[in-house]
């Protein structure tokens, strides 16, 4: 048997199985649930690339589950957006699974461990299974494994995580149901859930209400899920307070994912004249998105603890990427699936940090990172690496996804926004170096308290590494455009 | 024009890269070894960069394209005889500076000297990238390596008053280069279809006059680093540096930076044709002047004797500016001088006030009763800085004020005569009353009597500045040449 033939399948059922599995190790030998966690997820990153090679030489990848015809049975469907979008989750699943081993000891209690290894593997399970899928209802399924296990894995935090995961259990819910009322809607009119076989029934349908109905609960739907100012309000407790290896991985993929479903939904599930030219959804989509960037820049300021800053960053990170699909043309696209990559490493690399600095010296609170230099050299040069690239300063990765979204919206004509993208970048400027100021040039008043080293090597590997990242990407962007996302363009762009 | 490939522009940019990582870990236990890193890669720099001298005089034109990171945005090098030009300035300052540093930082005892000599080499490195670029997105990748290379050495002395200015110099430069200057860029971009510099300038006739006018004006406010008014003020602010940072970034390498991009913008984005259709020139050659006097003006009620050197830089910045704002050959000529003439004066003048605050702790002009009898050498190399400043023969500011006045007969815009004349006599006025008080008054503290000159590292490179500003008055045909070719580049004859 040809395991290549398989690895779509095998990247969802290998991390399901493994987080089962991974309970049962635990009651054997405790010591090993950690090893084989970090296994399962290096597996994942290989099949992941395998995929992506895969779809590079031969095309679309489909595959039957259980052999059956795809109308009627489940199929999964690989282009190169989905094989894009797999090997960064599955990338950043392992690099923050790398990370956990120290992180996750200083803030949930030992007895918990096991759970929260299999919790963060059905995690990981559902995200691969939403970016697999060709099924619009077998995402929902998957949207909910991966939405579960989030609540879960927040709720592990400290004392006040209940209650924001309390809260995203809400918000996350009302997102579903929206997301299966579309479902619901397509299914009456149409008859079928294959997103392929949707592609060519739909397009008799754009008069019909029921399609926009749809349409309109899939949006406000997705939106919820990737917290989608104003119906952000769950995000920015649940990443403060989840144990900071939680919030490294959520914000690095889960809304990743969600600009992926919103994109599949957009360009693939309907066409994008349905959407651009028929109704005015993009149109709001875009001042939708640009208010979301204009806020969520705009709040951070204001932000003493630094998760909670990066949340709200992640907020108008969000917003950049809703932009970019939406403005209708090529620089505008490859700008926000290129962001999804860059900003994956970037808001990655600074919530491990945050969990870095957090792990020495207890404390969130951006006032008490006075003078961390001298004891945390390697990642504060980390540190500064992913701020410039947030503020978006050349060659770093992150001024590349921006310089195209900032094209894009002057080509459209969207003058505005492209205002409002600049000054995302300045609040961003602000704020990091507010931080880097702290940093290097404050001294610290209370010594002894901040007696100790550089944080250890597991920690300190994949936050050097997610750094290393955002500087050598950069400079690859045209390679990832010209071979990945330059074959993923809707038509027409 | 016929072009060579050759890596030398990369070994200019490297060599001072390297040193840098090479100081970084000698550190300060070896700091004899540490400080023949600096001056080697100083010279070795200059080295590299003379020798590419022989090709352009050639009328050669040097390429080198160091990465392709998409179609549009490459990292390319392309040296013509005004890149050169800028860059052995730079580069044979270094050397200079090299050794004053020492004498500088070790007779004040200074702290954290490693970091200091890091971002001073990666500074000189950056600048070498702006001189050698080949298009506007390669002059901003190394432009804002300098903004952010440099705020380490403003914010040196980390007290609260450094901290705030390196604050409102890192506000200024980064906020106007990310708004302004990245906008144009992208204007440019989506106007032209390219960055690259070309000859006779990049954009065409055909496009809307409103935006290109909106992007010349975006450029000349991005491009802060030239401190036209009223985005000025990040100059005096940096003088919180130590004074060798001053000297040779403040008053050459950084500032020349700035007209030396607006002197790109000017004639190979725009072109000279394109600029005199639109009547921009005259907006450009307005606001230069109004600099010229105003920060004279300033420049006269400073007390400090650094501040009153930086509000001198600005006006002196705004000669070449307005040279460029002629648009005619003569004016061009005499504006390439004075990035020359101003480096070996100005230096010289910084120097001085270096070495008197060395020796005496002495900052203050009010404070400087007599000191000319205390430290001959260094005041009379102040005075020959101040002449030349002022444009008195037989020094190298005279030949540039010529060539100004002679372009500006050319280009029929008398009233520069009169800026010209109105800024000689306000150099005067500033200057030759320090020159007055230091030699003419007695001093008064009567504890010093003899003659108490400043250590010799800083002494030699003073009086050599000084020399030398005298060195080129006397025999500019080498500097001639090689200014004559750059006009005949810029201008096609």
């Amino acid at each position: 048997m040809n395991l290549s033939e398989h690895s779509s399948i095998l990247i969802v059922v290998i991390p399901l199985i493994a987080s089962f599995v991974n309970i049962f190790l635990n009651f054997l030998q405790r010591k090993l649930c950690y090893p084989f966690f970090v296994l399962v997820l290096g597996i994942c990153v290989a099949l992941s690339i395998d995929i992506l090679c895969q779809v590079i030489n031969f095309g679309v990848l489909r595959y039957r589950l259980g052999g059956w015809m795809a109308p009627w049975g489940i199929e999964y469907v690989i282009d190169h957006l989905n094989a894009y979008l797999i090997v960064i989750v599955s990338s950043m699943s392992f690099i923050v699974a790398i990370y956990s081993k120290d992180s996750v000891k200083k803030e949930i209690s030992k007895a918990k461990l096991p759970y929260f290894y299999s919790t963060y593997l059905l995690l990981a399970t559902g995200l691969f299974g939403i970016t697999v899928t060709g099924d619009i209802f077998n995402l929902y399924v998957f949207l909910e494994i991966a939405s579960l296990s989030a609540y879960a894995l927040v709720a592990i935090g400290e004392k006040r995580s209940v209650l924001a995961s309390f809260h995203y259990i809400i918000m996350g819910t009302i997102g579903a149901c929206f997301y299966l009322l579309g479902v619901g809607y397509i299914y009456i009119i149409t008859g079928s859930l294959n997103i392929s076989d949707l592609t060519r029934l739909l397009p008799s349908l754009y008069e019909s209400k029921v399609t926009l109905t749809a349409l309109a609960f899939f949006i406000v739907g997705i939106g919820i899920k990737i917290a989608l100012f104003p119906l952000h309000r769950w995000l920015p407790d649940s990443y403060t307070f989840a144990p900071s290896a939680v919030s490294a991985f959520a914000s690095a993929t889960v809304t990743k994912v969600g600009i992926y479903v919103l994109i599949r939904i957009s360009f693939t599930l309907f066409e994008p004249k349905f959407l651009i030219e028929m109704t005015p959804l993009s149109n709001i989509l875009i001042w939708w998105s640009t208010i979301a960037i204009f806020f969520g820049s705009l709040i951070a300021i204001g932000q003493k603890d630094f998760k909670r800053t990066l949340s709200y960053i992640l907020i108008a990170e969000i917003g950049y990427m809703v932009f970019g699909i939406n403005i209708g043309n090529k620089e505008g696209f490859i700008g926000a699936v290129l962001h999804i990559l860059n900003d994956s490493l970037m808001i990655g690399c600074l919530f491990m940090i945050a969990g870095g600095v957090f792990y020495r010296i207890g404390s969130r609170n951006i006032e008490d990172f006075n003078g961390l230099n001298r004891n945390m050299p390697i990642t504060m040069a980390a540190f500064t690496i992913a701020a410039l690239s947030m503020i978006g300063i050349p060659p770093t990765a992150g001024f590349f996804s921006k310089w195209y979204l900032i094209v894009g919206a002057v080509k459209a004509g969207y003058l505005v926004s492209a205002v409002i993208l600049i000054f995302s970048s300045l609040v961003n400027a602000l704020i990091f170096f507010r931080i880097l100021e702290k940093i290097y040039f404050t001294k610290n008043e209370n010594t002894p308290m901040y007696n100790f080293r550089e944080l250890p090597i597991s920690m300190m590997i994949p936050i050097v590494i997610t750094a290393l990242a955002i500087l050598i990407i950069g400079l690859y962007s045209g390679e990832i455009i010209s071979s990945v996302i330059k074959f993923s363009l809707p038509k027409g762009f | 024009m016929e072009t060579s490939i050759s890596i030398k522009p990369v070994l200019a940019i490297a060599v001072s890269a390297v040193s840098a990582f090479l100081i970084a870990i000698t550190g300060e236990k070896l700091r004899n070894l540490r400080e023949t890193w600096s001056i080697l890669a100083s010279i070795f720099k200059f080295l590299i960069v003379v020798s590419m001298l022989p090709d352009i005089l050639c009328g050669k034109v040097i390429e080198y394209c160091l990465f392709r990171i998409t179609s549009e945005l490459i990292l390319h090098f392309r040296i013509d005889a005004l890149g050169l030009f800028f860059a052995m300035t730079a580069s044979f300052l270094w050397i200079i500076t090299s050794f004053y540093s020492i004498g500088y930082m070790r007779g004040l005892n200074e702290h954290k000297q490693t970091r200091y000599f890091v971002y001073f080499a990666i500074t000189l490195s950056a600048t070498m990238g702006v001189a050698f670029s080949a298009n506007i997105f390669t002059a901003f990748v190394f432009y804002e390596i300098i903004t952010i290379a440099t705020y380490p050495l403003v914010a040196h002395k980390e007290t609260e008053e450094a901290k705030k200015n390196a604050r409102k110099y890192l506000a200024y430069l980064l906020s106007t280069s990310v708004a302004f200057q990245l906008t144009a860029i992208v204007l440019t971009y989506c106007l032209s279809g390219n960055l690259y510099f070309s000859k006779g300038g990049n954009l065409s006739n055909d496009i809307s006059s409103s935006l290109l006018t909106i992007t010349f004006l975006l450029y000349i406010a991005g491009i802060t680093k030239a401190a036209i008014m009223p985005l000025h003020s990040w100059l005096p602010a940096a003088m919180v540096a130590p004074t060798p940072v001053s000297a040779l970034l403040h008053a050459v390498a950084v500032v020349k930076t700035g007209v030396f991009m607006i002197l790109r913008v000017v004639f190979y984005i725009f072109g000279v044709d394109l600029l005199k259709s639109l009547n921009l020139e005259t907006v450009l050659a307005v606001v230069a002047s109004f600099t010229i006097v105003a920060a004279s003006v300033i420049a006269l009620r400073q007390d400090n004797l650094k501040l009153r050197l930086a509000y001198s830089t600005v006006s002196q910045l705004s000669y070449i500016v307005l040279g460029a704002a002629l648009l005619s050959p003569s004016a061009l000529k005499g504006s390439i001088f004075h990035i020359i003439a101003h480096a070996f004066g100005k230096i010289t003048l910084f120097f001085a006030a270096g070495a008197i605050y060395v020796t005496t702790y002495k900052t203050k002009i009010s404070e400087l009763d007599g000191i000319g009898k205390r430290m001959p050498l260094i005041m009379a190399s102040f005075t020959i800085g101040a002449l030349s400043m002022i444009g008195v023969p037989p020094f190298a500011g005279f030949i540039s004020k010529w060539y100004l006045s002679v372009g500006a007969i050319e280009s029929d815009k008398i009233f520069v005569l009169a800026i010209l004349a109105i800024s000689t006599i306000l150099n005067a006025c500033y200057f030759m009353p320090i020159v007055y008080v230091a030699f003419m008054k007695k001093s008064k503290d009567s504890k010093y009597n003899g003659i108490n000159e400043a250590p010799i590292f800083v002494l030699i490179p003073t009086v050599l500045t000084a020399v030398l500003t005298l060195v080129v008055f006397l025999c500019p045909h080498p500097f001639i040449k090689l200014i004559i070719l750059i006009v005949n580049q810029t201008f096609g004859g």
